[in-house]
Parts: structure tokens; sequence; C-alpha cells
């Protein structure tokens, strides 16, 4: 596939480097809103909304914003489309709107936008950029939306609300509450290192491990380096 | 009830009944990245409890005398730039002022803009209609809350480091795994407040 087309940008990132399983980004919101698999998929559908929207107008600006002040001009911009998406979702999505609560601004601080757009959107065409953005907000999506039916399935025997084990199942109710979620990811991470798929976890240094740092290449694994000295 | 019995159930309920970490998930990326050492854990830690308070004051004025009758919608936008702000300036005072802090804490304050602790504090406690003395309870609860959390992590990753882990579950896996069943543990200070 050429390099930058669409199709290679979604498959990128939908597979290739896939923000939740790959590089472990923007745990907060995989974690908090999975506790089913139609929760998960809305927030992964707002992100990737924001995602794609911020991608391309800063991609546009790239030439305009000054090289000193990019996070802070990249911190608003994304900002002004998480308050779209959040009136947009108040006014139309109201049960979707009250579950996602709290993290629906947060989609302001989720690491894989302000990394899409340092890493990527801040160096490429405004196509390629949308692309992108569109890849990896799918790829989140498909990974929330499996992570929320893993959890559905277990806690609730439920899927997409939809009841499918019989009465006699039951539910293992932790599964929807906190401890599950921990639970769920660590073993799909354990699953993906025994497949040696590509993972943050056996990739080494490249993706800084979980932290959410590693989106700005710079701040990477500077405590480490600290105490070496 | 006085006025002590609400500032201890406060930051009770919000230290440990209602951890950031391990049941509301916010702050994970921390939490998971910069917990391998007990050192830095507390670092991290102590340098978050700084910032959500500075962070919940400052919005919490800012909220009531500019954005709460009118502009309500730009909550998101102001927070977080006031937030990205904020840890600019105290990087760079700190690094004019006191540099012995700075060399202590200073390589966290970057990381500190991504957490989501600090801008969900913020927003939460505007949503919740607190007032000034609540948002600081709250505030500064949740911090402490944090910091428990990520030292206990680091404590106990410390341990783990050199136990015999099957193979698939090295490095994150395990991690999440123990954050699990320290999630299972804080669940035990659920009956404490009624």
């Amino acid at each position: 596939m050429k390099q930058n087309s669409p199709l290679e940008r979604l498959y990128n990132g939908v597979i290739k480097e896939n923000p939740t399983f790959v590089l472990m980004l923007g745990m907060c919101p995989t974690l908090a809103v999975t506790t089913s698999a139609i929760n998960g998929l809305g927030m992964g559908l707002s992100t990737c909304a924001v995602l794609m929207m911020s991608n391309l107008l800063i991609s546009l600006l790239r030439k305009f914003i000054p090289d000193r002040v990019r996070m802070p001009a990249y911190i608003v911009v994304v900002a002004s489309f998480v308050t779209v998406v959040d009136l947009l979702m108040q006014a139309y999505f109201r049960s979707l709107y009250s579950a996602l609560g709290l993290y629906i601004p947060l989609i302001v601080v989720n690491c894989i936008i302000l990394g899409r757009a340092e890493s990527y959107a801040s160096k490429n065409p405004p196509l390629a950029s949308f692309f992108d953005g569109l890849g990896m907000g799918l790829g989140f999506t498909a990974a929330l939306t499996i992570i929320g039916l893993v959890r559905e399935f277990l806690g609730a025997g439920e899927l997409f609300g939809l009841k499918v084990m019989p009465e006699a199942f039951e539910p293992i109710s932790i599964m929807i509450m906190a401890p599950g979620a921990f639970f769920v990811l660590a073993v799909l991470t354990a699953l993906q290192n025994k497949f040696k798929a590509p993972s943050a976890t056996n990739k080494g240094d490249k993706f800084c491990s979980g932290n959410c740092a590693g989106c700005m290449d710079k701040t990477c694994n500077i405590p480490e380096r600290r105490d070496e000295k | 009830m006085n006025f002590l019995s609400t500032l201890f159930i406060g930051i009770i309920s919000a230290a440990l009944v209602n951890n950031v970490v391990l049941s509301r998930f916010l702050g994970l990326c921390p939490f998971l990245g910069v917990s391998k050492k007990t050192s830095t854990a507390l670092g991290m830690g102590t340098a978050v409890i700084a910032v959500i308070t500075l962070s919940s004051a400052i919005t919490y004025v800012i909220d009531h005398l500019i954005l709460r009758d009118r502009l309500v919608y730009l909550r998101t936008i102001i927070f977080i730039l006031i937030i990205a702000a904020l840890v600019q300036t105290v990087e760079i005072i700190l690094k004019k002022k006191i540099p012995s802090l700075y060399k202590a804490l200073g390589v966290y304050l970057p990381l500190i803009t991504t957490n989501c602790a600090v801008l969900g504090v913020a927003i939460d406690s505007a949503q919740k209609n607190y007032s000034f003395a609540e948002t600081m309870i709250y505030s500064v609860g949740t911090a402490v809350g944090f910091l428990i959390a990520i030292v206990l992590m680091s404590g106990i990753r410390e341990r783990i480091e050199n136990n015999d882990i099957p193979e698939s579950f090295k490095g994150m896996p395990i991690v999440l795994v123990t954050a699990g069943l320290m999630a299972i543990a804080f669940f035990g200070f659920k009956g404490t407040i009624a």
C-alpha cells in the first residue's frame, strides 16, 4: 500500500498502530466507560469525531502555527471540537451523554488526540491527516467496543443490551465494576503478548510502555533517565 | 455537623472511598507509566497534589467570576488553558526561585498537563456546584488519593520485578492485574462512610 494514502492510514490506525492495544494510549476512557458495549462504542465514536476534525484543522494550520506555541494552539483546537461534540451529545443523545458524563469533556486530555496532532497532523497534508484521524479513531472505537463486549458479556450476560445467556448463568458482576476493567485489559494484552502481536509491552522503548507522555517524544522516559544518574 | 468532621469525611471519601485512580479511572497514564520506582512515584504524587490544589482554586475563582452565568460552554477550553498555563508558570517560578524543589519535581510537571485527574477534578467540582471550601476539600482529597495509589503501586511493582511471572503476563498485563487487585482492596472502604 502506498505510504500516506487514505487506505494505508486506515489500516495503520485500526490494525498496525491500534491506539489502545498497540500504543497503549488513552487508558482512562478505555477503562472507565467500557462497562457496556454501547458506552464503549459511543465514547469511541465521539473521540473519533474529535480526532478527525482536529487532525484536519491542525494540518490545515500547520504552516501558520508558530513552533513555540504549538502545544497551546493544538489544545485550543482540540478543546473547541470537544465542546462541539459535548453540546451535540447533550442535545441529541441524552442517555449516552449521562452515561459517559465527565469523560466527554475529558476527551481533551486524551493523549491519542494530542499525540496524533504532534506526531502526524503537524507534518502531513490535510487529506492524509484526516484519514489518519479516522483510522486512529476507528481503531480506538473497535478496541473500546471489544472491551465493552467482553465486560458486558461476563458481567451481565448481555451483548449490546440484549440478553444472550440463559437464566442459569450467574453474571460475574465484578467485571462491570472497576476491578473488572483492569482484569479484562490485562488478559487482552497478555493474549497479545502470547501471540506475539506487536504492542507497547513487547516492543521495548519505542512506545514508552503505557506512559501518556510518550505522545510527546521529548518528555518520554525523562523520569527513568533522571534516576540513573 | 461541625467543620472538622466535614473536612475529615470529605478527605477520606475523596482519597479512599472514591479513589481517583482505582475507582474513577482518572490519571491512569501516570499511574501506569511513572510507577516503576517508589522515589519517582513519590515525586509525581507530590507534584500532582500541588498542581491539583492550585488549579482547582484558580478554576473555581474564574468559573464563579466569569463563566458561571453566561459562558458555561467555554468551561472545557478555559479550564484546560488555565491548567496548561499554570503548569508552565509553576515550572518557571520553581526553576528561578526554588531550584532544589524544581530538581525534585521539575521533570514531572510537563507530564501533568495531560493528567486527566487535574481537569477532571476542576470540571467535576464546577458541574456539581461545590462551594469554595468543598472544592478545596474534594481536590486535596483526590490528590492525596492519587499519591496513595501511585506509591502503593510502585512498592508492589518493585517487589514483583524479580518474581517469576508467566512469559505473556510480563510487563503491562501483570501491572494491570495488580491494579485490579488494588481496586478490589479499595472496595473495602466503600462501607466506611454512610
